[in-house]
């Protein structure tokens, strides 16, 4: 498995997991590199590479998890961190399971991107630079950075799983800002992947372009209206909206807690018929895509929305044990350094049949939301945030001016029902999420999608 | 020397051996535990050691950097290596070049012995007593969706080819509970918390007591109507304001035209109620430590005093760019990261109100509990910002009903000419990085409601 831990090691020290008992063990290895540089004032700075190695072992026993996590990959650091989960516990011995190897396909790499000079990498970024600043003269600042990162991880527990995977991704973020006389605006885009080097042959010079178009665009830019309208979002990154306000509630724990509005809604209508929506980990190449999950079980395409319906909750191993059902392929982790829990991979809602122009021109007066910059739910209450990051009022059916510092606001019951017209111009977004104090690399995409009525919080007198 | 600069010195040396003509090595060594409870039983229980280092390299002008967690010969040759080769990739720039040496003073009383004194079992029954705490508060108290104690103890080892040369050692420790209550067909969310160096230092019924409140003072809120009005920010939402402030303040965000503050130097831009300071010694402030991430002492500054803008936070490279000296404000996160400016512990000055006094002194308006959506609803480089909110409405002077989904908004330098008072009593708050804060009482602020 990736030559992290051969298998004698593994049952090893699932059995010294276990040497007080438990139901389940686990271990959990990785090796982690990765390499980022920077362009900011025209200079390439920021320049580091890491490397990182080491195993986390659970045991599971009643309700209980206990957790250890070393650093280091020799035998005798994968057996300590077995030793220090089983410290706690007071039970018999239980035996794990033989472990049955199982040969997994890591996503396909054409270029690695350790193999590329970073001297390339420096080009790349020079490339950005100039494309953004090409835009105009109003441009004033620009920095952008080249990240890549390759993980490789094996995992092997007690019910006899033993897996590995070998993911790498690559991303670029440009960050502009543009000034006219006292005024000041930003602009921002990124372009990322489960993929390698050839992610990037294309033109990835447009990102800049575009960065640096939405900073200009903004030095129009009026003060954000205020108030409960029609919102219409844009495609992509706009996916980030069902991200934070549906797919963060259907994570299993959440719900088991209590603590999702989504409890109990299981079969039932929560959206328009119109709505479809799915968490894939499978998508080819997608930012929030893996072989296998954090867990070693096969990621999958769930429906979690069919027709209105709520299908599926996102399951990892314990909390599909719980619920008795299977895991989803959703138990992912930042590093061997953090328990798995439920997560989403890539989250989207399906394509609808509406055009962009059509959903716009039924709105009277209204507010659209291009893009977020990012949003934040409380699962247990469902209130939500998102700061958009280009925006535009809607007047008489036609996109009008530009606004800046508007946030949109709600309820997640509230906003999902109230979503009546789903694009047929879907594409996908790149973003970082956040939970429990681990980030991890999530796809979200949508078309273009109208909410009836949302508040929009901005700072029109 | 102990064994942590014996690591840093044989890396420091490693990497100018490999061609750097310059090094620096960070070298951390923390052992920490966690511990999850829900339900009255343990939900999970972490033990955790994580130790590395990451080697800064100058090549002349030009510098680069690696990391890593491999500290045999071996392995910090090869990180010694990789950070020689990224210098080579990164341009010149004339201003990169590592500090001198200074000398450092002692500070005593970082580290707790009571996180080693006190065993599991012990730390387990506190993180069981918070939520405990919480659910017997009430019946409408329905449940937890997790308390959490988590303690930390973090060596540190700095060396530098120039001669810089430390190491000390703190502890941390925090507990906080999110609660969930219910009432009116609706559940609400409460966060209750606490930190210290040591576990002796929390206190698991106020913690847990805090969360219920919180949680339950929501029951039956609804949205509050559109307007300009007096906000009073508790200091949970006070301390996450402050911590944008304090990012602003870095020499880094101002040299690069990224910052609100830029080219305000002595501007009379606050209220004089408002005052702020960074203090990387305060024995209290979690952040604090004898020297910062790149070795040099850590002080106190002035940043807004008497209403006017009275300095920025340097690092050494920011520092040599305007020939200033560093105020001993560079920062990690960690061994995996390069140093930059960043605020130590914040410290914003209190005044002579109580809360009630905040709140009379604002007579119509709304008091604000909780912030959300900081991180995409603010922007940095201009200060505009739009966030979501909760808290309760003011009225005569007093509070009345809670109010949720809404958004308050304004610009950042704005805010802080229309501060009219500061509460008498700080808080530590871990929002926006280590801050202590009172309460605030803003003139005008504009509310999204209904």
């Amino acid at each position: 498995m990736s030559g992290l831990i051969d298998q004698a090691l593994a049952e090893r020290t699932l059995a010294r997991a276990l040497a007080n008992g438990g139901r389940f063990a686990e271990v959990f290895a990785e090796r982690r590199r990765g390499q980022t540089l920077a362009i900011d004032e025209g200079r390439i700075e920021s320049v580091q590479s890491g490397a990182e190695e080491g195993a986390g072992v659970r045991v599971v026993d009643g309700n209980t998890t206990y957790f250890a996590h070393v650093d280091g990959l020799d035998p005798a650091d994968v057996e300590r961190a077995a030793d220090e989960a089983a410290a706690a516990l007071r039970a018999e011995r239980a035996e794990p399971r033989p472990l049955r190897a199982r040969e997994t396909t890591p996503l396909p790499i054409e270029r690695r991107p350790e193999e590329v000079p970073a001297e390339r990498k420096a080009e790349l970024l020079r490339e950005l630079d100039e494309r953004a600043r090409a835009k105009g003269a109003e441009i004033a600042q620009l920095n952008a950075s080249y990240g890549e990162a390759r993980r490789e991880v094996a995992v092997a527990n007690s019910d006899g799983l033993f897996s590995g995977d070998d993911r790498t991704r690559v991303r670029i973020g440009v960050q502009s800002v543009a000034r006219r006389d006292g005024t000041v605006e930003t602009g921002a885009e990124t372009l990322g992947a489960h993929r390698g080097f050839e992610l990037l042959e294309d033109d990835p010079g447009q990102i800049a372009e575009q960065a640096a178009g939405k900073a200009l665009t903004l030095l129009d830019a009026v003060p954000a209206p205020s108030g409960s309208m029609p919102v219409v979002v844009g495609g992509g990154f706009g996916g980030v909206l069902f991200h934070e306000m549906t797919g963060h509630g259907l994570e299993a724990d959440h719900i088991q807690k209590g603590a999702s509005v989504y409890v109990g809604k299981l079969g039932e209508r929560v959206a328009e018929p119109l709505l479809n929506a799915y968490d894939d980990g499978r998508l080819p190449g997608e930012w929030g895509s893996d072989a296998i999950d954090d867990e070693g079980h096969p990621t999958q395409k769930t429906q979690v929305i069919e027709a209105g319906r709520l299908t599926s909750f996102l399951y990892d191993h314990l909390t599909a044990e719980r619920d008795g059902v299977a895991s989803t392929g959703n138990g992912r982790r930042e590093s061997f350094r953090d328990l798995p829990i439920p997560r989403m991979t890539n989250t989207y809602i399906a394509p609808g049949d509406a055009t962009p122009e059509a959903m716009i021109a039924e709105v009277d007066q209204g507010f659209y939301a291009v893009s977020f910059g990012g949003g934040q739910v409380d699962p247990a209450t469902g209130d939500f945030v998102f700061g958009v990051s280009e925006g535009y009022l809607i007047e008489n059916g036609r996109v009008t001016s530009p606004c800046r510092g508007a946030t949109l606001i709600g309820n997640c019951l509230d906003a999902l029902a109230a979503i009546d017209a789903v694009g047929d111009d879907f594409f996908m977004k790149t973003g970082i999420c956040g939970k429990g104090g681990q980030k991890v690399p999530v796809g979200t995409g949508q078309g273009h999608v109208r909410v009836r009525a949302m508040t929009v919080g901005g700072t029109e007198r | 020397m102990t064994e942590l600069s014996a690591v840093a010195r044989r890396a420091v040396e490693a990497a100018t051996g490999a061609g750097a003509s310059d090094a620096e090595a960070y070298v951390s060594r923390e052992g920490g535990r966690e511990v999850r409870v829900h339900g009255g039983e343990v939900e999970s229980l972490t033990a955790a050691t994580q130790t590395g280092v990451g080697i800064r390299a100058w090549s002349g002008h030009r510098v680069g950097y690696a990391y890593g967690t491999d500290l045999s010969e071996a392995g910090v040759a090869a990180i010694a290596g990789r950070a020689a080769e990224a210098a080579a990739v990164a341009d010149e720039d004339e201003f990169a070049a590592p500090p001198a040496p200074a000398e450092v003073e002692a500070l005593a009383g970082l580290s707790d012995p009571s996180i080693a004194e006190w065993e599991t079992p012990r730390v387990v029954d506190l993180a069981l007593a918070v939520e405990r705490t919480a659910l017997e508060s009430d019946p409408r108290l329905v449940g937890v969706e997790v308390a959490v104690y988590a303690d930390s103890d973090e060596q540190v080892a700095i060396a530098s080819s120039t001669g810089v040369a430390g190491e000390y050692e703190s502890s941390s420790c925090y507990a906080y509970l999110s609660a969930l209550a219910e009432g009116e067909g609706a559940r609400e969310t409460g966060l209750g918390f606490g930190l210290a160096r040591g576990p002796h230092g929390l206190d698991p019924e106020a913690i847990g007591a805090e969360a219920a409140e919180r949680a339950l003072t929501m029951i039956g809120a609804g949205k509050p109507a559109s307007r300009s009005c007096p906000v009073v920010l508790d200091e949970t939402v006070a301390a996450s304001f402050a911590g944008l402030i304090g990012a602003g303040l870095g020499a880094k965000a101002v040299q690069r035209g990224r910052s609100p503050f830029a080219g305000r130097l002595e501007e009379a831009l606050a209220s004089e109620a408002f005052a702020l300071h960074d203090d990387g010694r305060d024995p209290l402030g979690p952040a604090s430590a004898p020297f910062d991430a790149e070795g040099v002492p850590r002080r106190r500054s002035a940043l807004i005093e008497g209403g006017r803008l009275r300095a920025y936070l340097y690092d050494t490279y920011t520092a040599n760019r305007e020939g200033v000296a560093s105020t001993g404000s560079a920062a990690r996160q960690g061994y995996r990261s390069l140093p930059s400016v960043a605020p130590s512990n914040l410290i914003v000055a209190t005044g002579d109100r109580s809360l009630e006094g905040l709140l009379a002194a604002a007579g119509d308006g709304v008091y604000v509990t909780d912030v959300a959506g900081l991180h995409s609803g603010v922007n940095p480089v201009t200060g505009v910002f739009s966030v979501g909110a909760s808290g309760r409405i003011v009225r005569d002077g007093a509070l009345a009903e809670p109010v949720r989904e809404f958004t308050i908004a304004g610009e950042l330098v704005a805010m802080l000419g229309a501060v009219s008072a500061a509460g008498a009593e700080a808080r530590w708050v871990p929002f926006g990085g280590s801050v202590s804060t009172p309460p605030l009482l803003i003139a005008e602020m504009a509310i999204s409601g209904s």
